[in-house]
């Protein structure tokens, strides 16, 4: 991805987003994102696929917080993935793509 | 420069020298060749017997080497000293730098007549085991029944054998010479009960009589023994023994140990400085050691030397703990008292089956030097370590029943006191892993020690250890709450805050975590649902706190999909609620499968599937089964009085009653439970939470029961209770334990942790020695009140029902990366391929 490119998905009215839990959003290329609010009030966006389970779970797990770093739970197995960076916390070795999630107007926008 | 290693010999004790080579030898500076006379690698011998459990010969594999030359099925036959090299059967010959004898030894056979008839077998191997195998089946067609069997050997083998010879069915006789069982490790004392304990087990004990004379009688055997008893059997195992296997060393011309083995100095180094033996076919400094412990320790110093550092045996501690057929027997230090001037301090208790003897120094102070334990050994991981040193406490104190772990505390132990048998950890390691390095928890002292990390049995003693240092253990949720669930719960029932929000600005730091954010849900949905108005659980900010399982009320299975689990209350269900479901299950191609708890499971539903199937299954009258839940799972049950000939109470109606009464309370863990209408207990109630069995006057009421990793009988509360009486005390039992309880604690580990365990509980829930009862009545009865059914709630709730699809923005778009395919007729998951992982 470059700089010049502005183009962003709208993916849903942010009034569906719960506190603490995530949604998933299907990218026109088939990818799929998890994105999440947190009760802090921020929205991030991870891949929605677990590494180590194989399957697209991630916008279904828990999101917490670890020493001030926010993450979400694998309902699957547990690992838990940095929201921020997409860095596993109990393998840091892992890493997922994280995209750039913003609310305009209401209306939650992912950059793909 | 390479030389090259040679290994006659891989048995447990090959295995091992070359597992401590190839780990340490990180140069690569030894080739090593293993020449083997079994067709396959190493096995755990020591346990043997368990092969009998599913012959899968697998699952005695001590795992591959690495980077080695392993001939298997082709045993040395020469050694050549002058030239260096050895000959193997096959002719093969191969010349070595280092020869390692690790050969191991040969049962023992007396000589009795007709020891070498069809039928007679040794038991050592895995091929032996096969045969003894085939055998017994031959046997049992022949005689279209039960074979009969003699094992020759009352020790600690010949019971090993006894015992497989049970696994397989048979009810062998045991035939010792000596006058009592295992006459090496116990006493008469513990002999004697060993004698009532196995023979109750189905064993027939004859002592102080041996084999005179084998004969062949058509196709069985007939076995006279010295006291006059013959016996007609179909096969023989002898069992009596082992002798080293040195006969390579003889006619190399290496020394032998006056009773045999190849003899070695403490280096384990034979009469050639190139050549060295371990393991059982070695005699250190004349003795030969039969346990795979001193074969090990030879094992890792000739490696050790191998690669240029010193080595030197350490001399073997011959103690011994072991299960045999279920019961436990002990022996260490001296055992026999044979030290001048010993005292024996006996309790032997015959009702209670257990028998312990201690062994000490004539004159005061009173030093421990070794005992016997039978029937019950649950104090030789205290008692062993202090082998040597002056007892803490009066020796009979010490032999009462939880006498050990209570008069002796752990600071009386000396820091060379071993807490860890299996990993060899002292006291003193592990005293100073928390003082000096900081360990604060037993999770920190078994990554920084490795003690506990294998058998587990020496866990409670590293927590005591803790508290004699003066570490307060957290109980600890988690990093948010410095609080227990079971204080975190008081909170909540005495402030009636309803929110995760709340709680945690109160009385806890941070955002929370996927554990803190379950466990607070849980404790709200109680005390909700026994003292308020009984909400949903995904109502409000609930909704973010749950698991997934519980935010979508269904099982979330290994590709992301769902497995929907309805209830069937006492696995009782009708024809025609069975044709809802394989209704449901064909409409939406969901996989099928009866589960461990008589109910059935529908796999393969995706998140928009799930309120569809709901409601199908929901308008034929189903509910939720919360199988997603730390919850009531099941109440199983047998088929009861009704049908049964044997039945002497409905458990049938019983069990449903109390699956409807329980029904979505939320608990620490999940909760099991069964009813079984007879003793013969074929709902297995006694591997439940609770479980209750019918007898002639009513019911047996049995808590802490489970399956699982770690599976708990569950034990006697209550006996011969009326209906009203036993759904009474359930009542406060579980109460009691949903306020309690940790966070995933079951109930055995909860009443075990109670203070008075089962004792106190009965006087809680029993007695009301709290008087907390009346409370708990109520509170369950207000539970009962409120319960309703959760998929019932989300089905009437369209904020509740949107949650439930793929992709928010796609809604009804199924979700590509789920596929599937097929097997046995069914279809199962796919896991997607190259999961999209950033590389860093």
């Amino acid at each position: 991805m470059t700089a010049m490119e502005t183009r962003t998905v709208a993916v849903c009215e942010a009034s569906r987003l719960i506190p603490g839990r995530g949604v998933a959003a299907l990218l026109p290329d088939g990818r799929q994102v998890a994105i999440f609010l947190t009760v802090d009030g921020d929205c991030y966006g991870l891949s929605n696929i677990d590494p180590f389970a194989r399957a697209a779970v991630l916008s279904r797990g828990l999101v917490g917080e670890s020493g001030g770093r926010p993450f979400v739970a694998s309902p699957l197995l547990k690992q838990r993935f940095d929201l921020r960076t997409g860095v596993c916390l109990d393998d840091e070795s892992v890493a997922i793509r994280t995209y750039p999630v913003r609310v305009v107007d209401g209306v939650v926008h992912v950059s793909p | 420069m390479t030389r090259t290693l040679v290994v006659a010999g891989h048995g447990m004790v090959g295995h091992r020298l070359v597992e401590a080579v190839r780990a340490e030898d990180t140069e690569g500076t030894w080739r090593v060749v293993v020449l083997a006379e079994e067709p396959r690698p190493a096995y755990d011998r020591v346990a043997l017997t368990s092969y009998v459990d599913g012959w899968d010969a697998q699952a005695l594999d001590l795992g591959e080497h690495s980077d080695i030359e392993l001939r298997l099925g082709d045993p040395v036959a020469k050694v050549d000293r002058a030239g260096r090299t050895v000959v193997t059967e096959s002719g093969f010959t191969q010349s070595y730098d280092a020869l390692v004898l690790a050969t191991g030894s040969r049962p023992f056979v007396p000589p009795v007549p007709g020891h070498d008839l069809p039928g007679c077998f040794v038991y050592r191997t895995i091929d032996d085991l096969d045969a003894i195998r085939a055998a017994v089946e031959s046997a049992k067609e022949r005689k279209r029944g039960r074979a009969a069997a003699m094992v020759v050997g009352g020790g600690l083998l010949g019971l090993e054998a006894a015992k497989a010879l049970r696994d397989m069915g048979l009810s062998p006789h045991v035939v010792e010479m000596a006058p009592r069982l295992m006459p090496i490790q116990v006493d008469d004392g513990g002999g004697n009960l060993l004698r009532k304990l196995v023979t109750e087990l189905d064993l027939t004990v004859h002592t102080g009589t041996s084999a005179e004379r084998i004969e062949q009688d058509g196709d069985r055997l007939c076995a006279k023994l010295t006291n006059g008893t013959e016996l007609d059997l179909d096969l023989i195992v002898f069992s009596a023994g082992v002798r080293p296997r040195d006969e390579l060393a003889r006619e190399a011309g290496l020394d032998v140990g006056e009773r045999g083995g190849v003899l070695v100095d403490l280096s384990c180094r034979t009469s050639d400085p190139d050549v060295w033996a371990i393991g059982e076919c070695a005699a250190v400094e004349g003795r030969c050691y039969g346990l795979v412990a001193p074969g090990y320790a030879m094992a890792e110093i000739v490696a050790a030397q191998l690669l240029g550092k010193d080595g030197e045996f350490p001399g073997a501690d011959m103690s011994t703990k072991l299960k045999l057929m279920g019961v436990d027997v002990a022996s260490f230090g001296d055992a026999h008292a044979t030290t001048e001037g010993a005292l024996e301090v006996v309790l032997a208790d015959a009702v209670s089956g257990y028998y312990k003897k201690l062994v000490v120094s004539g004159d005061e102070p009173r030093t421990l030097l070794g005992g016997v334990l039978v029937g019950d050994a649950s104090a030789y991981n205290l008692l062993r370590p202090l082998v040597g040193s002056p007892l803490p406490a009066d020796p009979a104190a010490m032999l009462a029943p939880e006498g050990a772990s209570g008069a002796v505390g752990v600071d009386a132990l000396p820091d060379a006191a071993q807490i860890c048998s299996c990993n060899a950890v002292t006291k003193g390691a592990i005293t100073d892993a928390i003082r000096a390095q900081g360990c604060d928890s037993v999770a920190s002292i078994k990554s920084c020690t490795k003690a506990g990390s294998t058998c587990g049995s020496c866990v409670p003693m590293l927590s005591k250890l803790l508290d004699a240092c003066g570490v307060v253990q957290s109980k600890a949720v988690c990093e948010h709450f410095a609080h227990s669930r079971r204080e975190l719960f008081e909170i909540v029932k005495a402030t009636r805050i309803t929110t995760f929000g709340e709680l945690i600005a109160k009385h806890g730091t941070g955002a929370g975590c996927a554990i803190c954010k379950p466990a607070v849900a849980s404790i709200l949905a109680t005390v909700d649902t026994t003292q308020g108005e009984g909400g949903h659980i995904l109502d409000g900010e609930q909704a973010s706190l749950q698991d997934t399982n519980d935010h979508f009320l269904a099982n979330m299975q290994r590709n992301g999909t769902y497995s929907v689990v309805p209830r069937v209350p006492g696995g009782e269900i009708t024809p025609a609620k069975l044709k809802v479901i394989a209704e449901v299950a064909d409409e939406f191609g969901l996989y099928t499968k009866i589960t461990g708890a008589q109910r059935l499971d529908m796999f393969g539903a995706t998140v928009d599937q799930l309120p569809h199937i709901w409601k199908r299954l929901v308008e034929a009258g189903f509910e939720s089964g919360h199988a997603y839940g730390k919850a009531l799972r099941t109440v199983k049950s047998c088929v009861g009085s009704t049908w049964c000939r044997y039945g002497v109470q409905d458990s049938v109606a019983m069990a449903v009653e109390l699956e409807l009464r329980y029904r979505g309370l939320r608990s620490p863990h999940k909760l099991k439970s069964g009813v079984s209408g007879c003793a013969r207990e074929c709902a297995e109630a006694r591997s439940k939470d609770f479980g209750v069995i019918a007898t002639e006057k009513g019911w047996n009421l049995y808590v802490g029961g489970n399956g699982g990793i770690l599976p708990r009988h569950a034990q006697l509360l209550v006996s011969d209770v009326d209906s009203e009486s036993l759904i009474r005390y359930i009542d406060r039992f579980l109460m009691f334990y949903v306020r309690t309880a940790d966070r995933l604690q079951r109930t055995a580990p909860w009443i075990e942790e109670l203070e008075g365990g089962l004792d106190h509980l009965r006087a809680v829930i029993v007695e009301d020695k709290l008087g907390i009862c009346d409370e708990l009545d109520a509170a369950m009865a207000k539970h009962v009140e409120n319960y309703a059914d959760e998929w019932r709630g989300v089905l009437e709730d369209p904020e509740k029902l949107a949650r439930f699809t793929s992709f928010v923005n796609a809604p009804g778009a199924p979700d590509p990366t789920i596929s599937f395919t097929e097997e046995r007729e069914q279809k199962v998951p796919v896991l997607l391929g190259v999961p999209e992982v950033v590389s860093r």
